[in-house]
């Protein structure tokens, strides 16, 4: 089939899909605005700048069933697998897209209010239609607004002004691709009040080897002095594509940070996307992917520096392996008014085969010039020297290898604040760096 | 111990090790010294098992073994330590850190438990106080920020945690002070006995006062062309590698 009639047969199946959403809802106005935008700009062809490493219209070739819903096999056991030892949350389930009430575990918190997306969407909640939106309000990504056109379910959450939560609030996206394909559009709506503190997580697995597809998009609206940390895990099975997209919008004196783990998927791309528009903002991102097989992993990242003395850093790290594929590109923006910024960004790679490649490349754009910026990029393979003074010493190639590739890596696992995820991460890793690397 | 019969070795095409001839016994001290880049530090990586470096003719056994045919860290297993001329930073790996995994792997290859916890620290303190050494020196990534003593200390700390039959100390001395350079030897002096032997590369007699060597031999251009006692050593240091070169290039 010709490009031009794969596309517009993508198209028609989108249509489709668009067509059997219950229009009777509030929300319909924005869906319809966002899904004519797509008619009108088309989805990214792979001559588009921001989608020059990754044919993501590619994955929508794979003619997943528009208008069908999947039907799906999770249950409990399969959610507590994916729960690791000690950590202990505030818990929602999402199965092929949708919450499931049976599989959460939503504890009555002070200062936290919990909905499905779905819920905010059929009942006009008019804080939810306030809300959605605002974060991406300058996104004009095409997945984002595909996201919005055909979103299906997610979590709204919102936390009070002056509140700290203490259990973490965790995320499970669970796709079970066992008998059929499955494509999901979530989202998640955050809204962190002023002086309140929280984290989240967000894991994603997949079940069965059929093709899935996730688009998701996560919106945060961090208030003045706000803290939280955000922790997006990646581990699908080779056959899930995912594409998704953090929006956060910072206000005075936040600290926030994210952290992306990726650790497997078919192709996986990440949007962060951080608006830093307030004075005396601290935004972290962090990331970290470990990948082989034909994983394809692309991390664009965009620190958008508004207003004056605030910083930015960020610390992005690889491991490649077999034929798998990397890409990062990190923006930062720093506005004329964003004088005294401080906005540093760092990626290293370590290519373990001659078949694995990484595409790297900062971007800065500074208007400002009262401002303090650094960047770095590497990508090399693993230091044959420290392999040997190793050796040396009696350890095998292996342990050698494992050793120096976890060396590399801890330097992302150890930002991790959340000691029971920092341990998991290091046992699941180290035990990886050991077999498959 | 070690029997070197006809050494030669290349890097890129490029033959640094024209055919030497060394036996080493137990309990045995030598001295290897010579003029820069004659190749003493390739004679100790061929040893160690570099693999960067081609060996295009000759042997070397190593208690009655090819040593040529293991891996590196078979070499290591089997008894064999180089102290390295430059020691390299590895970020994120502790001394402590890599020493356990590769004292009990050493310990694993000769059937031996591996060591616990207690056991392990109990060891690490003895060790430590006779290079003086500090423990969080050694819980800081390799080399990192290290004094140049501080470097070659942890490098004779670590054949001391692994008790080699054959060391092989390049330049160990080069760069230290009094101070250091007699902690360095006492260590190393300490860990002597019958049945272990020692190399020692260096290009200065001082190290020899107090690692008092039973041979000193000098390289140059890839071959051992004179071999004598520790006499030898105060000559070179007196006289230079002049007469020596000049004797040797005449030959040529
Ligand atoms: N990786 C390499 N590639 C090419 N040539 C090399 C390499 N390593 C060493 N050489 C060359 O081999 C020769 C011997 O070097 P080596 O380091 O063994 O000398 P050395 O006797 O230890 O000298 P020094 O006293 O300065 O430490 C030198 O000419 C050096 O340039
Ligand atoms: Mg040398």
């Amino acid at each position: 089939m010709t490009e031009v009639a794969e596309r517009s047969k993508i198209l028609e199946g989108l249509n489709t899909r668009f067509s059997s959403l219950n229009n009777s809802s509030d929300f319909h106005a924005i869906r319809q605005k966002a899904f004519d935008f797509i008619n009108e700009k088309g989805l990214p062809h792979p001559k588009n700048e921001e989608y020059k490493f990754t044919n993501v219209t590619r994955i929508l070739e794979k003619q997943f069933d528009i208008s069908k819903k999947s039907g799906h096999a999770v249950g409990k056991s399969d959610v507590d697998a994916l729960v690791f030892e000690g950590l202990d949350v505030i818990k929602l389930v999402f199965i092929n897209g949708e919450f499931s009430l049976e599989l959460s575990d939503i504890e009555e918190t002070k200062g936290l209010k919990i909905s499905s997306i779905g819920k905010a969407i059929e009942s006009n909640d008019p804080q939810f239609l306030a809300l959605f939106g605002e974060a991406t309000k300058n996104n004009n990504d095409e997945f984002a607004a595909l996201n919005t056109a055909l979103v299906e379910d997610g979590s709204f959450i919102t936390v009070a002004d002056n509140s700290i939560i203490e259990k973490p609030i965790a995320l499970f996206f669970i796709n079970d691709a066992t008998n059929d394909k499955n494509y999901t559009n979530s989202r998640n709506l955050i809204s962190i009040g002023k002086n309140s503190q929280v984290d989240f997580l967000e894991l994603f697995s997949t079940k069965g080897n059929n093709d899935s597809f996730t688009n998701i998009v996560t919106e945060i609206l961090v208030d003045e002095n706000a803290h939280g940390n955000y922790y997006k895990i990646q581990n699908n099975n080779d056959n899930a594509s995912h594409i998704g997209t953090t929006q956060i919008h910072q206000k005075r004196s936040s600290v926030f940070s994210t952290y992306t783990f990726t650790l497997n998927g078919g192709t996986v791309r990440n949007n962060l996307n951080i608006a830093v528009d307030g004075e005396g903002c601290e935004s972290h991102m962090y990331g970290l992917y470990v990948v082989n097989g034909k994983t394809h992993v692309d991390n664009h990242t965009a620190a958008d520096h508004i207003r004056p003395h605030s910083m930015s850093n960020e610390l992005y790290k690889g491991i490649l392996e077999d034929n798998a594929r990397g890409v990062f590109n990190g923006k930062v923006y720093v506005r004329q008014a964003a004088q005294k910024t401080n906005a540093f960004q760092s990626n290293k790679n370590i290519l373990l085969s001659d078949t694995s490649t990484v595409n790297t490349k900062p971007q800065l754009e500074i208007w400002a010039d009262d401002v303090k910026c650094s960047h770095g990029c590497t990508t090399g393979q693993l230091d044959e020297d420290a392999l040997f003074y190793l050796r040396a010493r009696g350890l095998s190639k292996t342990s050698a290898r494992a050793m120096l590739l976890y060396a590399f890596a801890i330097e992302v696992i150890e930002s991790v604040k959340l000691e029971p995820l920092k341990n998991y991460l290091e046992h699941i890793i180290s035990e990886r760096l050991h077999k498959d690397f | 111990m070690l029997k070197i019969k006809d050494l030669h070795a290349s890097i890129e095409d490029k033959e640094i090790l024209k055919g030497i001839n060394l036996e080493v016994k137990a309990g045995e001290v030598h001295a290897i010294m010579g003029p820069n880049g004659s190749g003493k530090s390739t004679l100790a990586s061929v040893l160690a098992g570099r693999e960067d470096y081609e060996v295009t003719a000759g042997s070397a056994e190593f208690g009655g073994k090819d040593l040529l045919e293991m891996a590196a860290e078979e070499r290591a297993r089997e008894g064999v330590f180089l102290a390295f001329q430059y020691p390299i930073e590895i970020p994120g790996v502790s001394t402590t850190n890599f020493m356990k995994t590769a004292l009990n792997q050493v310990r694993e290859h000769k059937g031996l438990d591996p060591l616990d916890a207690v056991s392990f620290l109990k060891l690490m303190k003895e060790k430590m106080q006779l290079v003086e050494i500090d423990q969080s020196l050694l819980s800081r990534s390799l080399n990192e920020g290290f004094s140049g003593g501080e470097k070659k200390r942890n490098e004779i700390f670590q054949m001391a945690m692994l008790e080699p039959k054959l060391s092989i100390l390049d330049e160990t001395d080069s760069g230290l002070d009094i101070d250091a350079l007699k902690i360095v030897a006492n260590g190393v002096n300490t860990l002597k006995n019958k049945d272990n032997a020692t190399i020692v590369v260096t290009h200065y007699q001082r190290l020899l006062d107090y690692i008092v060597p039973d041979f000193v031999h000098v390289l140059y251009k890839g071959r051992i062309v004179k071999s004598g006692t520790k006499d030898l050593a105060l000559e070179l240091e007196e006289k230079g590698y002049d007469w020596i070169k000049e004797e040797v290039d005449a030959t040529i």
